[in-house]
């Protein structure tokens, strides 16, 4: 049952995008977020909209999945949208009714307001379809290196964040076993008032906390036994390298990230 | 030389009973040792001594003539490597190579060589085809093997196997056997090999048994189960083929105390024809 979560959902096929430095990848989705902001114009989004469409095509990524990471954040989006149809108010009035008023200025904003939302969470999730959760923590890492200056431990956060995503399913695999091993001795966990289903959780939740403390005492040892000794003269296998792939994104983005910041400033067609 | 050497090595977990009490043991460079023992007999306790996971309270620990301190315990890890029981928490990383590479990167070696010892390591342990798989999604076996492959990439001299089998398929079991046999005959490392499965014994040279924290039984592992009634007193059950054995002893077919099915199989004919 939990076994469906794919965390991180990964999409394996080798591609452009794939190949990219992860460190790339995380400044640019961290630049497409403020530039999408920053837009004020549905110029903007289209410039946007097509680097996206350029990107999920390099990335082979099939459309279906890219939906699906849409279809989440649907309703969300949908609410915030009819909200905002119905209280923006502004000059071309449609239709009314009381407090609600429809106006052709509430119409584009709440457009504008739901091409940016799913704008954002497609690139999201383009970065978490083509990037592997190690390489995502090792971009962190080396994105944060400069903060070893002021003694944060950089290393050691990346390597807790490796270590939670690798224990991630197996945890769900011991979950699914105690929940079955409660259910067989007659636990009722799928109905009952909300009080009693959460009662219920508790005989799941404390095995499941004494064996994630076991394993780490377990993890501990082994990682003892193997040397380890904290991020001083450790070196690493896998380094991350910047290569001309990476330069020809870059520009290509920077370009364009470049140009929907100007267009705030020099609006063509203002919304 | 010696391997491993316990000098009147006792430890206890605060209260109660030591879990190694005043224990004198050895191994042989280039031996392959059994540690017999039922639960709680002090069995993982030597080998968290041996790498210094734990200290001793009193008594002395050598390995290859250096006393394990504080002081040595870098070097010492790296002669000495262990494979833990829980073939799930033991990975540290998400990919075989990764994982492989845990160790090797904590000694600080350079990239080239990182990458060489990966492949030796997979190579040693027939995982090669593996090297970039994603380690939940493997066999309990392939998992154990995995680990291996993350010890020997720090090439230690020591290989302690805690119960490694123990939670394995006898499929994986089989295969975890080979390995380590394999990694004796031509790597030439010592391997302490911890294990419940009596059978498992007859792939040592030597087999020693303990009960709360001591040795008391030490032999050829053949002689060691010849001694039936007394390996009962130490809550340990004969492997099955023992028990065949004896019972043809107790039938009249003068079948001797041995451990491999072929040679069994051949007395029997014997005395059969
Ligand atoms: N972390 C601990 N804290 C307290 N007591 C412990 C701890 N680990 C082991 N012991 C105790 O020390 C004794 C020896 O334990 P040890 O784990 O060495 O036995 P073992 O032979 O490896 O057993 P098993 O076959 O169950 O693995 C046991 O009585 C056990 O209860
Ligand atoms: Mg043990």
């Amino acid at each position: 049952m939990l076994k469906d979560v794919s965390f991180g959902q990964y999409y394996p096929v080798s591609s452009f995008v794939h190949r990219l430095d992860p460190r790339f990848k995380i400044v640019f989705l961290i630049a497409f977020i403020v530039a999408i902001f920053l837009a004020k114009e549905f110029l903007a989004l289209g410039i946007a909209a097509a680097l996206l469409l350029l990107a999920i095509l390099f990335a082979r990524i099939p459309a279906g999945k890219v939906l699906r990471s849409v279809r989440g954040v649907l309703f969300l989006v949908l609410f915030t949208a009819a909200i905002n149809i119905f209280f923006h108010g502004g000059e071309t009035v449609y239709w009314s009714y009381g407090i609600l008023q429809v106006t052709k200025e509430g119409i584009l904003f709440s457009a504008f307001l739901v091409i940016r939302l799913f704008l954002l969470v497609v690139c999201s999730s383009l970065l978490t379809y083509t990037t592997t959760p190690v390489s995502l923590t090792d971009g962190i890492e080396s994105l944060l290196t400069p903060l070893k200056w002021v003694h944060f431990p950089v290393h050691e956060l990346a390597l807790i964040m490796s270590i939670a995503l690798r224990f991630i399913p197996i945890l769900m695999d011991e979950t699914d076993r105690i929940i079955g091993a409660q259910k067989a001795r007659g636990a009722n966990l799928d109905s009952g008032s909300p009080a009693k289903r959460i009662r219920a959780i508790v005989p799941v939740l404390i095995p499941l906390l004494l064996s994630a403390f076991r394993r780490a005492d377990e993890l501990g040892d082994a990682m003892d036994a193997r040397c380890y000794s904290g991020g001083k003269k450790r070196t690493k296998y896998k380094k991350l390298r910047f290569t001309w792939r990476d330069l020809i994104a870059f520009l290509l983005i920077a370009g364009l990230v470049a140009g929907i910041v100007v267009l705030r400033y020099f609006p063509v067609f203002p919304v | 030389m010696k391997a491993i050497e316990f000098r009147d090595v006792t430890f206890s977990y605060g209260e109660g009973a030591p879990a190694v009490n005043h224990l004198n043991f050895s191994a042989e460079e280039g031996e392959f040792v059994a540690v017999l023992g039922h639960n709680g007999s002090g069995k993982s306790t030597l080998a968290r001594l041996a790498d210094g996971l734990l200290t001793a309270d009193g008594g002395e620990i050598r390995v290859f003539g250096n006393p394990v301190s504080e002081k040595t315990l870098s070097d010492i890890r790296k002669d000495v490597g262990i494979v833990f029981q829980n073939p799930d928490s033991q990975a540290v990383a998400s990919l075989v190579e990764d994982d492989v590479a845990f160790g090797a990167e904590n000694i600080g070696l350079p990239r080239e060589e990182i990458g060489r010892r990966i492949g030796f390591a997979l190579r040693a342990v027939g995982m090669e085809p593996y090297r970039t798989a994603t380690i939940s999604r493997l066999s309990g076996g392939q998992k154990q093997r995995v680990a291996i492959a993350g010890v020997l990439a720090l090439k230690p001299r020591i290989m302690i196997l805690d119960e490694s089998t123990s939670m394995l398929d006898p499929r994986g079991r089989r295969e975890i056997a080979e390995v380590v046999k394999r990694l004796h005959r031509e790597e030439k490392i010592t391997v302490l090999f911890i294990t419940h499965f009596m059978e498992e014994a007859l792939l040592a040279d030597r087999a020693v048994v303990m009960n709360r924290g001591e040795i008391v039984m030490e032999g050829a592992p053949a002689e060691i189960f010849g001694r039936h009634e007394e390996l009962l007193t130490y809550n340990l059950a004969l492997p099955r083929i023992g028990v065949i054995c004896k019972r043809l002893r107790e039938g009249g077919i003068a079948a001797a105390d041995t451990l491999g099915i072929e040679e069994l199989a051949k007395e029997i004919a014997e005395c059969v024809s």
